[in-house]
């Protein structure tokens, strides 16, 4: 079983690498970008065969190691 | 000054400032001891634990974030919650903040630059025994070297801090105006926790300890250790 986490900053919580993205972005003409938000991708190959048991150990590991709770918010997605 | 002051000072892989700190505790008359990650006690009799600069676990997943996981963290924690007293600066400011034993972040520096040179610090709040030398908005020289030193707490957050008096630093230029060099929140350099038995701070005091080096102010924050 495969889970893949994705982790960005909350809203609100000003997203530097994005806003330079953007503005490099911009500066290339590619003018109809709005916005740019730049997180990280984890995938995590686990051997558990149940997919909520998998979610909820992932989402442990989030509060745990993966993410900083105080400035960022995970998702997991978890692939059979 | 004591003369037998004992300072821990915890050692990562890639932690690299470990011996500068040994140095100038060792040149303020402290009995020194490196502490590596996979110890899991930390003495009694030690009156400080410094964890010291560097990039911890190469900085991988987030400054500080692999660190916490350590063996001599569970032991730190168990110390401060005793009342130890602790410090962390840069990389350890961060791994205080992952592990939770002071509030907020360390993001990435506004500007996304690593930055590394000296600047000015204003002392905000002397009521704690790390800054207990210095005078309330005195002016300190001290080197900073940074890549992840935005400090960012939520508005409930930042109005506890100064509530309970934990903001002791904010970056400034040489009169004391605010200069922020990296945006973190309220221009803030380091913080302590609610009970004042933990400190963090991005700039590097243990790199300002001789005046023919550019700044000795460093010697006078951390002499605060010393009549503890």
């Amino acid at each position: 079983m495969k889970a893949i986490v994705n982790v960005f900053l909350k809203n609100g919580v000003l997203d530097s690498q994005g806003k330079a993205v953007l503005h490099a972005l911009s500066s290339h003409g590619f003018e109809s970008v709005k916005d740019v938000r730049v997180g990280k991708q984890i995938i995590i190959e686990l051997s558990e065969t149940d997919e909520n048991v998998a979610k909820e150990k992932v989402a442990h590991m989030c509060e745990e190691l993966l993410a900083n709770t105080v400035i960022e918010d995970y998702e997991i997605e978890i692939q059979a | 000054m004591k003369a037998n002051v004992k300072v821990g000072i915890v050692q990562f892989p890639g932690t690299n400032c470990e011996y500068d700190t040994q140095h100038a505790f060792a040149a303020l008359g402290c009995e020194t001891q490196i502490l590596w990650h996979k110890e899991d006690q930390i003495s009694t009799d030690t009156n400080l634990v410094v964890v010291a600069g560097g990039f911890s676990y190469g900085d991988y997943l987030r400054s500080g974030a692999i660190a916490k996981m350590s063996p001599i963290m569970k032991a730190l924690k168990t110390y401060a919650n005793n009342g130890g007293k602790v410090l962390g600066i840069c990389n350890g400011f961060q791994v205080l903040t992952e592990t939770g034993l002071l509030p907020g972040a360390l993001k990435r520096n506004e500007g996304l630059h690593f930055i590394s040179r000296h600047h000015n610090l204003k002392v905000i709040s002397n009521n704690n025994s790390f800054l207990q030398h210095c005078n309330v908005a005195q002016v300190l020289n001290i080197p900073i070297a940074h890549h992840d030193g935005n400090f960012y707490i939520d508005p409930d957050g930042l109005k506890e801090l100064y509530a309970n008096d934990q903001v002791l630093l904010k970056y400034t230029d040489s009169e004391g105006n605010i200069d922020n060099p990296n945006g973190s929140i309220d221009s803030i350099a380091g913080i302590c926790n609610k009970e004042k038995n933990v400190f963090g701070l991005m700039p590097h005091p243990e790199r300002a300890m001789e005046s023919l080096l550019g700044s000795d102010d460093g010697r006078r924050m951390l002499e605060g250790f010393l009549n503890a």
